[in-house]
């Protein structure tokens, strides 16, 4: 998924650096070169990265847990197991992306610590609750869909482990759309009370869904010196927008009814959204959104719950290495 | 005393169609048993592979980035260790 939002970087830490080297590097940059972990970088793109890219993987961890809710009440053996593999995807995405954050220099076990103690940020999307059936295919619709937008670009990000991770989640991602877009066609050829189902879920989805894309462009701050790494390739504004020109049709086609009455369409066929509620955004991300403190508390819990395996695991390693080092001393 | 970090391993992967292992990523796992399912898990949900390979991070050794002209450039001059170096009249055909 899903980091439009997060993406910000830290670009006044500059300036101590090797000028001569950071041109060198910019003009790789320039030159569509990939950077490579054991390349020279300067000190505030290894920390941008290393926050987008652990965030990133964040997300993908948190976002198993709306889904998961699911899972032991799906309508079928069929919808069961589809969601059960994008469930175990997304904790494979997350596992793709930790692994490309560590080769800038932090652990794992440093990165998930800084998830855990809520320093570090998740996509605020994750902190709504899945009240119905309908809201698992509205995800995969449309939670999917813009993380799409926000992954493509990123394939092509200057930094090679990331570009990597990236093609892979994006090859994956595709069914997780589609499977949520088939979920929402059954239900929107059903019962009344089924297509009613779907209507509200995309109700209470569409407004935080177009907020995944981040602030918008004339106040994100941090914007240039990512684009200028070519670690961001869009801005926030014209991923939203392509977004919301992709979602339409499809919402016509499902005979569902976006909820921005104010929408209209331009003379070159884009759609015009009403003005996004930041304040909302603003109050999800500072932590008070509907389920920040369950989401953290359910992945402090499972953290704590598998130390024990943790710990079992590496002293069963520890007692197998000296074992076989006592074997080869005899 | 607290746990030690988990060591890294790097997969490699040899696909269906009889090609060399190739690098694909990397994971954590206090052991080689547990790396390789591990990296059954992750990186072939979707039949990528017929075998797999970990390697322990640390028992890989890697060329310099700063030397890659001393490495690589003396190949980068030779163009005549390159077919297309040779001229071959046309009426020979295909060579």
């Amino acid at each position: 998924m899903y980091t439009q939002a997060l993406n910000s970087s830290d670009g006044d830490d500059r300036g101590i650096e090797d000028a001569a080297r950071a041109a060198a590097f910019q003009a790789r940059i320039d030159d569509d070169e990939r950077i490579e972990p054991n390349d020279w970088m300067p000190a505030a793109y290894r920390k941008t990265l290393t926050r987008q890219i652990s965030q990133h993987a964040h997300s993908e961890i948190v976002g198993m847990l709306p889904e998961g809710n699911w899972i032991t009440r799906a309508p079928s053996l069929r919808r069961k197991a589809a969601l059960l593999a994008k469930v175990q995807d997304e904790c494979g995405h997350g596992l793709y992306l930790y692994a490309a954050a560590e080769t800038l220099g932090t652990s794992r076990e440093e990165l998930v610590d800084l998830m855990l103690s809520g320093k570090a940020k998740y996509s605020s999307i994750f902190n709504y609750p899945t009240l119905t059936w309908a809201d698992i295919g509205t995800i995969g619709w449309l939670v999917d869909g813009a993380a799409i937008m926000n992954q493509i670009p990123l394939c092509r990000c200057s930094y090679g482990p990331y570009a990597r991770a990236m093609i892979r989640v994006c090859k994956e991602e595709s069914f997780h759309q589609r499977q949520g877009f088939e979920i929402m066609v059954t239900l929107c050829r059903g019962t009344e009370e089924q297509k009613a189902m779907a209507q509200d879920a995309l109700n209470r989805w569409w407004w935080p869904v177009l907020m995944m894309f981040g602030p918008p462009d004339k106040v994100s701050q941090h914007s240039d010196t990512s684009t200028k790494w070519k670690i961001k390739r869009f801005s926030n504004d014209e991923l939203r927008q392509k977004f919301v020109d992709a979602t339409v049709p499809q919402a016509q086609f499902l005979g569902l009814t976006i909820p921005d009455p104010g929408m209209t369409q331009n003379e070159s066929g884009n759609w015009v959204y009403s003005e996004i509620d930041w304040a909302e955004f603003n109050q999800v991300l500072a932590g008070n959104g509907p389920c920040n403190r369950e989401r953290l508390a359910a992945r402090r819990k499972a953290h704590d719950d598998g130390a024990w395996v943790r710990e079992a695991a590496a002293a069963y390693a520890e007692k197998r290495k000296a074992r076989l080092l006592a074997q080869a001393a005899e | 005393m607290p746990t030690p970090n988990t060591p890294l391993w790097e997969v490699f992967i040899r696909s269906r169609n009889g090609l060399a292992h190739k690098h694909v990523g990397s994971l954590h796992a206090s052991d080689a048993t547990l790396a390789l399912q591990a990296a059954r898990d992750i990186y072939t949900r979707r039949g990528e592979g017929l075998s797999i390979w970990v390697v322990p991070s640390n028992a890989i050794t890697a060329s310099d980035p700063s030397e890659k002209g001393m490495m690589f450039e003396p190949a980068e001059s030779k163009i005549y260790r390159h077919p297309t170096f040779y001229d071959v009249p046309d009426e020979v055909g295909h060579m």
